[in-house]
């Protein structure tokens, strides 16, 4: 069994990760960390540079939690990597960040963690930035 | 007229409040094409040709040149903010650009190059507005052999000097040439390669060639490549510049400004050499040779400066002659064709206004360029986080559009897709895009003189070398051609020496 967490390196995906890294610790299970990009645009803030993900690694090797740390980027969004993930290693829990949204920005954008909340097979756990 | 009062009439033509708004155009579009990597003036404005017949040309041209003096600005943001260079010119800028920047002083670098790019396009500019004329003068002395003998040296020297191969130049302009004999021979209306098509016969439309080689290649080549690791844009703030700054910026930027304009003007000028030279001059120079390599504002003034001057330099022969050395200038020249305007030495006299009022626009969209570059620079980094898919769809909703537009025929939907499906080919192995464009478009001009030349002299080849001018070039052509033979034979006979210049990694990519 494993925790899925969906990393982006903003307030909220931290705030997902300190709470997901506290949940591993509680179940004792691993942390699978996803962090990805469509990768059809040059730049993409939300797609952890190297040092970011050195820094996690670190973090979590230091706090002893077994974990895996996924960057897919194969053109899919975000909650499909995540989804994916959860579904291939029968995760016992997703945990999110969730950022407040526009009614319009929703409609256009849709939501990434909407679809997460609607479209998983198992427990979510959804956080916002403290 | 004087030179003096040709250019204010042109600042008062420019500066209506139509052409000020198209130049206003010009800037923004260039600048964004220029920022974004893959994306070139030279595309914008053959993407723009069909769209801005129902213009003034005054009007079209203005907007043209903000999108070419533009492009040269963008590029350099891209290399300073991401180490990926958005024009093939501004290679040499990510070296220390990218540099400076990591090291927390992008805003300094952003505001060198911005500073630099205005200060050698306005010295540029002036260059041309003096040099032009003489250039003219100079020129309207010269007969059909002569002619003939100037454009064979552009065709060969861009396709000779630049670029990693030459084999891979010689077949693009090959291809090139091939293209632009298609249709009916102008003086014994024999068909040449129409395979019998009668859609064929007046000719390819330099419009769809450019359009298909330029928009729909990339598009495809884009659309092979799209999944990449995505990088992180450095951020940045309000460009701004300390007094050292200043201090360190201002000779590198008239250094560069005094190659770049020289080299633009040459046949095979473009903007890659001399910013190269540049940043290998400021690095001789320079007080602080130790932070060479680890971002010194010298290696960014210099060369942006030297690619701004080439652009105005590049403008001289276009304007001058009828001769473009780069994409951009090629397909400036094919617009003047479009709009029934002959390009060349008469071009001063005969469309008098139209050229200066174009100069007058340059001035005037550099100093917009500084207004938007410097307080907007995080902007147009944020262009770069646009998804790609919905870029290129517009791109080819544009090509198409316009393509279709020129001769409302479904034919040239098909030769789009052809000469589109070539460009993609020409970027899979390797063949740079420029000696093709130029072959195209000089192709038909050179067999004029060439046809001319033979007329003149009943045939005889002799004609080709009656004026002492086409002597002396097919001299230089010469040396151009075996030049890379005897420096072979040299090497071998000193197989210690190293050889001075590192391989030009940037310059096989001709996309602006």
């Amino acid at each position: 069994m494993t925790i899925v967490v969906g990393y982006v390196p903003t307030p909220e995906g931290e705030a997902a990760l300190t709470q997901a890294i506290a949940e591993a610790r509680r179940s004792s299970t691993t942390l699978l960390v996803i962090n990805s990009s469509r990768g059809d645009a040059l730049v993409d803030n939300r797609y952890a540079q190297e040092q970011e993900i050195q820094s996690i690694e670190d973090r979590l090797a230091t706090q002893g939690i077994d974990h895996v740390i996924k960057q897919p980027v194969r053109g899919h969004d975000a909650a499909a990597e995540v989804l994916d993930a959860a579904e291939e290693h029968n995760a016992e829990l997703i945990v999110i960040g969730l950022r407040r949204r526009t009614p319009v920005g929703k409609l256009i954008m849709g939501s990434v963690s909407q679809r997460i909340l609607l479209e998983a097979d198992c427990p979510v756990l959804a956080v916002k930035a403290g | 007229m004087d030179v003096w009062s040709s250019l204010m009439d042109g600042f008062a033509t420019a500066l209506t409040p139509m052409n000020f708004m198209y130049a206003v155009i010009g800037v923004i579009l260039g600048t964004a094409v220029g920022v974004l990597p893959g994306l070139g003036p030279a595309m914008t404005v053959a993407l723009l040709l069909p769209v801005t017949y129902a213009l003034e040309p005054t009007s079209a041209f203005i907007m043209f040149a903000g999108i070419y003096y533009g492009g040269m600005y963008g590029g350099s943001t891209t290399s300073i903010l991401l180490n990926t260079p958005g024009e093939s010119s501004s290679v040499v800028t990510a070296i220390e650009g990218n540099k400076m920047a990591k090291a927390g002083r992008a805003a300094q670098a952003l505001a060198t190059a911005a500073i630099g790019s205005f200060v050698a396009g306005t010295i540029g500019t002036a260059l041309l507005a003096v040099c032009a004329p003489i250039v003219v003068k100079f020129a309207v002395s010269l007969g059909a052999p002569s002619y003939f003998a100037i454009m064979v040296l552009a065709l060969l020297a861009v396709t000779a000097v630049l670029g990693s191969s030459r084999l891979r130049g010689f077949a693009s302009l090959g291809l090139g040439l091939a293209i632009g004999l298609v249709g009916m021979d102008s003086v014994t209306g024999q068909r040449r390669l129409t395979f019998g098509q009668p859609l064929l016969a007046d000719g390819l439309d330099i419009v769809v060639v450019a359009v298909a080689i330029f928009a729909v290649g990339e598009a495809l080549w884009v659309a092979a490549h799209l999944r990449r690791t995505p990088l992180h844009a450095i951020p940045v703030g309000q460009p701004w510049m300390g007094r050292s700054d200043w201090k360190r910026s201002w000779k590198p930027w008239l250094r560069g400004t005094a190659f770049g304009f020289p080299f633009g003007a040459l046949p095979a000028g473009g903007a890659e050499i001399p910013t190269f030279l540049s940043y290998v001059t400021e690095k001789r120079l320079s007080k602080h040779p130790e932070e060479f390599g680890k971002g010194a504002i010298e290696g960014v003034a210099g060369p942006e400066a030297a690619n701004n001057a080439a652009a105005a330099g590049t403008l001289t022969p276009m304007l001058a002659l009828g001769l473009p050395t780069n994409a951009t200038a090629a397909v400036m020249l094919a617009a003047f064709t479009s709009y029934g305007i002959q390009p060349g030495p008469q071009l001063f006299t005969s469309q008098g206004p139209l050229v200066w009022a174009l100069i007058a626009s340059l001035f005037i969209g550099n100093f917009l360029l500084l207004i938007i570059n410097l307080p907007l620079a995080p902007m147009w980094a944020k262009l770069l986080q646009l998804p790609r898919p919905y870029l290129y769809a517009g791109i080819l909703f544009f090509a198409t559009l316009g393509a279709y537009s020129v001769n409302l025929q479904a034919f040239d939907l098909v030769i789009l897709l052809v000469l589109g499906a070539l460009g993609f080919m020409m970027r899979r192995f390797g063949l740079p895009v420029l000696p093709l464009i130029l072959g195209v478009i000089l192709g038909p001009r050179i067999e004029g003189q060439l046809r001319k030349t033979l007329q003149l002299s009943a045939g005889d080849p002799a004609g080709l070398w009656s004026e002492p001018i086409a002597v002396g070039i097919y001299v230089i052509i010469g040396l151009i051609l075996l030049w890379p033979f005897a420096y072979k034979l040299i090497r071998r006979n000193r197989p210690k020496n190293s050889p001075l210049l590192p391989a030009n990694s940037g310059a096989a990519d001709y996309s602006d």
